[in-house]
């Protein structure tokens, strides 16, 4: 389980980034905390050229608030999420998410800004800013752009970044909205077989602009409009539950995957939902 | 060949190494300390676990070439320190080992769990040793002897 043979680069600036993306060309791989890249790398499912190394680049990193967003670095580790305090405040959604990745030794080097570029369909942080909607800021030698979330995740393994850019950033608009996480794994730290992000607003007890968006159930974060209508101005009880929950059944088309076929899939779906919303009616802690 | 220059147990270390060699096999192969463990070398197992500047990171999915500059603690570093002979005794007296192929991964990662100072309860316990496999003792043992060192220590249950 060695890696293959490959070379290696440091960037520690983004204007070196950009020259050794341009000097490398398409055997350039950019690599962060590696924690998914370097365990692809052992099964040789990938032999990159050469990988060029973004951890230097203070740029990448920092969490602040400007205006009405928290500002979030790429090279934020998994295990600042867990315990910053800006992003306890401000985004506690990707606090409750963070321990759920994996384990401590990995969130001490996993990268936020990794997760979503790797976009694996059954991780937390990609739903996450989903849910959050979220803006994924890229940047390349031509400059920065803005994808929201919602089209950041095109397919299996997918995303809207084009070759020769990065994520530099992701900004979190601050809503004070609900926001809660649940999965369901076979062992702590797995990839989940199915889990659920979502964030509502409850205005004189109505449901406003629930996002319910579901991972682990296709190729990429699942946004539930159908799901998310049925609960749109209703009061968040059990009957508007119950409609959620028939309702996914427009939303979700879940491939047959190694844990077990898509009906399996759907009723871990339900279950999630009804333990999500349920919880937002009898929070366990009160909202930061 | 990367040249990089590191801290390892406190000692200054400067060598070239191949992009490819991950820090567990610099560490045995280049420098002969063999107490930290390549197991899985895929992430999963956590036998390789050690600090990278102050945090318990996977040896196996660190490229040697990226620690120029950082500081690094395997087993043998941490056992020298003192840091967790109170651990390591607990440990013994708990029979927490059998091959021992995984105790020192397991003592690097308890021996975070102790530095962040809190009361954790056996099931906090073992979610945070849940990345560390042990496939002899039935991890009873293990979470016993941290357990014990935790209550030594003053944190209450």
């Amino acid at each position: 389980m060695k890696w293959p043979a490959m070379g290696y680069a440091r960037a520690k600036s983004l204007a070196e980034l950009w020259s050794a993306l341009e000097v490398h060309g398409s055997a350039a791989q950019i690599i962060a905390g590696g924690q998914t890249l370097l365990a692809t790398l052992a099964f040789r499912l990938s032999e990159p050229g050469t990988l060029i190394d973004i951890n230097g680049i203070t740029q990448l990193r920092g969490i602040s608030t400007h205006g009405q967003v928290l500002r979030l670095g790429a090279l934020t580790l998994h295990a600042e999420l867990c315990s910053d305090p800006l992003v306890k405040a401000h985004a506690p959604l990707l606090a409750a998410a963070a321990p759920l990745i994996a384990h401590p030794a990995i969130r001490n080097r996993g990268t936020l800004g990794g997760s979503l570029a790797y976009a694996d369909p059954a991780a937390e942080l990609p739903a996450c800013m989903v849910a959050l909607e979220a803006t994924i800021i890229a940047a390349s030698a031509k400059g920065e752009r803005r994808i929201p979330a919602a089209d950041f995740f095109n397919d299996l393994l997918q995303t809207a970044l084009a070759p020769q850019e990065i994520i530099a950033a992701v900004e979190i608009p601050l809503t004070g909205r609900l926001a809660a996480i649940e999965e369901i794994t076979r062992r702590s730290g797995d990839y989940a077989m199915a889990g659920l992000a979502a964030t509502l607003a409850l205005e004189a007890g109505r449901v406003v602009a629930p996002r319910l968006v579901y991972f682990g159930v296709g190729n990429i974060p699942v946004l539930a409009a159908a799901a998310s209508r049925a609960l749109e101005g209703r009061s968040l009880d059990r009957a508007s539950i119950t409609s959620a929950q028939q309702a996914l059944a427009e939303d979700l088309d879940p491939p047959r995957d190694l844990h077990g076929p898509p009906e399996m899939k759907r009723h871990l779906a339900r279950v999630l939902t009804e333990r999500v919303l349920l919880g937002f009616l009898n929070p366990k802690v009160e909202a930061a | 060949m990367i040249p990089i220059t590191l801290t390892v147990n406190g000692e200054k270390v400067t060598r070239h190494v191949e992009p490819r060699r991950h820090l567990i096999d610099f560490l045995r192969l280049d420098l002969g300390l063999t107490g930290s463990h390549a197991g899985c070398e895929h992430g999963v197992c956590g036998a390789c676990t050690l600090r990278v500047n102050g945090k318990i990171m996977r040896g196996c999915l660190i490229l040697a070439a990226s620690l120029d500059g950082a500081e690094v603690v395997t087993i043998e570093g941490l056992s020298e320190s003192g840091e967790v002979a109170d651990l390591q005794a607990a440990f013994v007296a708990r029979n927490a080992a059998q091959c021992g192929f995984c105790t020192p991964g397991m003592v690097m990662t308890a021996a975070e769990l102790l530095a962040e100072g809190g009361s954790p309860t056996r099931g906090e316990i073992r979610e945070y040793l849940s990345g560390n496999y042990c496939r002899c003792t039935g991890y009873q043992a293990i979470v016993d002897a941290v357990e014990d060192t935790l209550r030594s220590r003053g944190a209450t249950p």
